[in-house]
């Protein structure tokens, strides 16, 4: 990292050059993750551990894989099956983790804020693996690579040139959304053009502060675009009360097969996942060449292997 | 020298200051043709011989080494780099981060391999270059050839091939150019 980071709560504290450089980091672990035995011994002797108080099925096997392919143990913590079951509070279940002597968390809860607070708390490198409606930096980070590397860009120095201009769609529930937060952040510090396409009652009260355009009106947006990235319409937190039906969501913002005409041959479409099929995007759109939502997972575990490493690999040298 | 390597001697963010040039372009130049004819002729030949440069001091003398064991064979043996960052026994001791893909894009199985740096010190790279190694396939040897033997070993690891031995002090630097090698000290900016 340009400037050494203790955590990895919010994109903002990354800035355009740590972004860059959590990228060019990737390049080398995705060679790895490509070897006959996709393992090196960085980080040996490292602990961590997954402390997950909201399902998740991708992120925590993407962050897991992503350490043990650094050779760190991991350990596994839900909420379900723990002593939180019993009345503990998150501060004591965290210094009880914090006790055993692990060397980074890896934290998700339904609650915007919890991984600051959990940062207070440990002395050990927390990352947001994604806190309520608020940010999900790792997803962002994957996303970012996700497009640069279908945009045939490598090295260090490309970054910001591939990126400035680049017009992005985010489409869907952003409200609810903290893919949509960390990957504005992101995708704005690096100097792409987003545009928030979604009925009224899916966008944020206030917009104010946001670097971005918004429209309600996705068939003008899409022959504009270089990336159409779509939301899942999050049944689980209610956003469909917030929408006459799905099916009319689906009609006026889903990427039909007709709409996904409309995109220029050279587009990309992106669902962070899981994919509601035939809602915001149609099956058979999803299994499209320019839907790169497969490599999107894909690079989840590399660019998980270089922020693991760059939060314990150097972190200790660079205090020093 | 890696530009890395640069950066983490003390003083750190220092500037290297050449004191005296220990080997002239052409003496680089006769030292690769020299090292290339070892190659050969320590292997009976080129067969199941590959390079392997680590990044980053050692890719352009691999390359040297393979286009000169062309000019002498007439084989071109397959070339490739190794960045060894992630093998390193002092990650968390010093900042380590990857300066280059490696890019090995043939089975080491049962090949003769050559690894190729331009300066061997403590031997703790190679240390790392040889685990590393490990995880694409079971080579048959694996040789050492370096432009710069400067002493100061921590391991027991011997080079095969060797440019030049030079006597150094540990504070002392080597810079490996083109253009020659330099021996010289790091001094604050």
């Amino acid at each position: 990292m340009t400037a050494p980071f203790q955590h990895l709560l919010t994109v903002a504290d990354l800035g355009a050059d740590g972004i860059a450089e959590v990228l060019r980091v990737t390049d080398s672990f995705v060679e790895v993750s490509e070897r006959a035995i996709p393992r090196v011994p960085a980080l040996r002797g490292k602990t961590v551990v997954s402390l997950f108080f909201e399902d998740s099925t991708r992120t925590r096997l993407s962050f897991e894989t992503a350490a043990k392919r650094l050779s760190a143990d991991t350990m596994t913590f839900s909420a379900s099956t723990s002593s939180v079951k019993k009345g503990e509070s998150l501060r004591d279940t965290v210094e009880t983790i914090t006790a055993m002597g692990v060397d980074a968390i890896v934290v998700r809860h339904r609650s915007a804020g919890v991984p600051w607070q959990v940062a207070r708390w440990t002395d050990a490198a927390v990352i947001n693996a994604g806190d309520g409606w608020h940010e999900h930096p790792t997803q962002a980070l994957l996303d970012c690579y996700t497009i640069r590397q279908t945009r045939g860009g490598t090295g260090s120095d490309d970054v910001e040139k591939l990126f400035h201009g680049l017009r992005v769609a985010i489409v869907g529930d952003v409200a609810h959304s903290r893919v949509a937060r960390s990957n504005v952040l992101a995708l704005a510090a690096l100097g792409a053009e987003v545009t928030l396409v979604a009925p009224p009652t899916l966008l944020p009260a206030s917009l104010a502060g946001w670097p971005v355009a918004v429209s309600h009106d996705l068939d003008a947006v899409l022959p504009e675009v270089d990336v159409a990235y779509l939301l899942r319409i999050q049944q689980e937190r209610s956003s469909e009360a917030l929408l006459p039906s799905l099916r009319e969501y689906t009609a006026g913002y889903g990427l039909t097969r007709d709409r996904a005409r409309l995109l220029r041959p050279d587009a990309m479409v992106m669902h962070p996942g899981p994919m509601n099929r035939g809602v915001e995007i149609a099956a058979e759109v999803a299994d499209l060449p320019c839907s790169v939502v497969t490599r999107q997972v894909a690079n989840g575990v590399a660019v998980r292997m270089a922020v693991l490493f760059l939060l314990l690999g150097s972190r200790a040298a660079l205090e020093s | 020298m890696a530009e890395r390597e640069r950066q983490l001697t003390p003083p750190r963010g220092g500037v290297f200051v050449p004191r005296a040039q220990v080997m002239s372009a052409d003496d680089v130049r006769r030292a690769v043709t020299r090292i290339a004819h070892e190659i050969v002729e320590r292997n009976h030949g080129l067969d199941d011989v590959a390079l392997v440069g680590l990044q980053t001091g050692g890719v352009l003398l691999a390359r040297r080494l393979a286009s000169a064991l062309e000019d002498i064979e007439g084989t071109v043996v397959p070339l490739g780099t190794i960045d060894v960052a992630f093998y390193r026994d002092d990650i968390g001791i010093r900042p380590v981060l990857p300066e280059a893909v490696t890019d090995i894009s043939f089975d080491l199985t049962g090949m003769t391999v050559v690894l190729v740096d331009d300066v061997l010190f403590t031997g703790r790279t190679v240390r790392a270059a040889l685990n590393a190694l490990t995880d694409y396939g079971r080579a048959r040897a694996v040789q050492l050839a370096v432009m710069v033997d400067r002493g100061h070993r921590e391991l027991p690891i011997r080079p095969d091939f060797v440019g030049k031995n030079l006597p150094t002090r540990r504070d002392e630097m080597v810079d490996v150019t083109p253009d020659g090698v330099s021996l010289g000290e790091m001094e604050p900016r």
